[in-house]
């Protein structure tokens, strides 16, 4: 049966798009919990733990996050684990998430001048007090812009997570058009609110770095 | 009994031998200004005595503390010797109240109103205490220097290491930063300088040593070294500086 497109499915499309938004933030905060981590374990002056972090970022990053959506979703239940769509997907973003930005954030740790951590030191900090109050809040302003850059495009990116049968906007578009047939004025709205979403991001970042004292 | 005492101290980057047999002793109250050609160890002595390169063999006392032994707590030493560097290191993203009570907060573990105390006494000192709130990109390369001296003396240093702090300054900032050293060594604070301010060294410094190819090539008095070295590589050294 057919119908017209109308301002119900925009309304649909809306509400879909709030699972995309969950799903970008939830990997975020994980993805960006692991990364810290990682990126500390690479960054830091203790070789194996450099070792682990690379290895950890080059197996995530050399491999596509279509097959890791398909491991974590059909892989768990083979082992008897029934997940559902929802905790596969933010546990293939996050992890998809967490090698990025720890790449990302490493380049940023190791930009700040050497110097600052010198500094520091002579002053009694310890290695993590060092970290924490001198070069980390540094390494943030320098990784605002790459980190945002990122995040506009795992915005995007999470659309992979229909292929498990997550609904969210780019499925919910889908379904639209399985209904109306009408996929230019389907899309187009899809589009729309993917451009608000991620202009939105970059708007925000944009703002946060000019109030920002960002290092020289 | 010294305060600082190196003994036979040897250090290496890769193959080269960066310092070689170091002896040297520094007591409480004195002040020794370190001259040498660049690449001679100056800094790399200095950079020992607080433990930010370890050295391969000898042995360095600081205030008691054996800081080349292996279990040597260098936080703990560290908060009892003070380092300037030549450029400055102020914490970019931190106010210059800031950058002088972080050590006290979070390695002293001082309450904010004391730590806040402190820092406004030492910045008064340098005399910039109308910069508190100015954060480091909105002060000169001079005031800058002068808040990284007040942030090391804000950790009550029984010695104060200075490494070149006016080389980086244009020269009419460089009088400015002096004028705080001198304020120091009037009360009687314990300083080892590595400086190319050859007057700064003959009028204010008690002892000066003076470095060549990784060895104390030649010390004693600060006035009467200057003044008439005894050893050809000093005199052409000075000569060099001083012309």
């Amino acid at each position: 049966m057919m119908r017209e497109f109308g301002l119900n499915d925009v309304y649909f499309l809306l509400l879909a798009a709030r699972w995309t938004i969950a799903l970008t933030l939830a990997s975020t905060l994980i993805g960006g919990l692991i990364a810290l981590v990682v990126a500390i374990l690479r960054t830091m002056p203790f070789r194996l733990a450099n070792w682990l972090a690379i290895g950890y970022i080059n197996l995530v990053q050399g491999t596509p996050v279509l097959g890791q959506l398909f491991i974590f979703f059909f892989g768990f239940s083979a082992f008897g684990l029934d997940v559902g769509a929802w905790t596969a997907a933010v546990t293939a973003f996050s992890i998809y998430a967490s090698a990025f930005l720890a790449e990302i954030w490493r380049g940023s740790l190791q930009s700040v001048p050497k110097p600052q951590w010198e500094t520091s030191a002579a002053l009694g900090l310890r290695y993590f007090e060092q970290l924490r109050y001198v070069v980390i809040p540094q390494a943030v302003r320098i990784s605002l812009p790459p980190t945002v850059g990122f995040l506009v495009q795992l915005v995007k990116n999470t659309s992979l997570a229909y292929v498990i049968g997550f609904v969210e906007l780019t499925r919910a578009g889908n379904m639209l058009n399985n209904a109306t047939f009408a996929p230019l004025i389907v899309f187009l709205t899809v589009a729309a609110m993917y451009f608000v979403m991620c202009f939105s991001l970059s708007l925000t970042s944009r703002k946060l770095e000019r109030s920002l004292h960002v290092a020289h | 009994m010294s305060l600082i005492e190196l003994k036979e101290v040897c250090k290496r980057f890769g193959n080269l031998e960066v310092l070689k047999d170091i002896d040297l002793s520094v007591d409480e109250g004195e002040i020794v200004a370190v001259i040498g050609r660049s690449g001679s160890g100056k800094s790399t002595m200095l950079r020992c005595v607080n433990g930010l390169e370890p050295v391969q063999k000898g042995r360095i006392v600081v205030d008691g503390t054996d800081i080349t032994a292996p279990k040597a707590d260098l936080n703990d030493l560290r908060q009892r010797v003070g380092m300037v560097f030549q450029s400055y290191n102020l914490f970019p993203h931190l106010s210059v109240e800031r950058n002088v009570t972080l050590a006290l907060r979070v390695v002293r573990k001082t309450p904010e109103a004391e730590a806040r105390d402190i820092a406004h006494e030492m910045v008064t000192k340098v005399g910039l205490a109308e910069k508190l709130n100015a954060y480091p990109d909105e002060l000169s390369g001079g005031q800058q220097q002068r808040v990284a001296i007040a942030r090391s003396l804000a950790m009550g240093p029984k010695v104060m290491l200075f490494d070149e702090i006016t080389s980086a300054l244009d020269p009419e900032l460089v009088g400015e930063v002096l004028r705080v050293l001198e304020t120091l060594a009037a009360e009687g604070m314990t300083m080892i300088l590595v400086t190319h301010e050859m007057n700064f060294a003959r009028t204010v410094g008690h002892r000066v040593v003076f470095m060549h190819e990784g060895r104390i090539h030649e010390e004693g008095p600060a006035r009467a070294t200057l003044d008439s070295p005894r050893t050809a590589e000093l005199t052409s050294f000075l000569d060099a500086v001083l012309h």
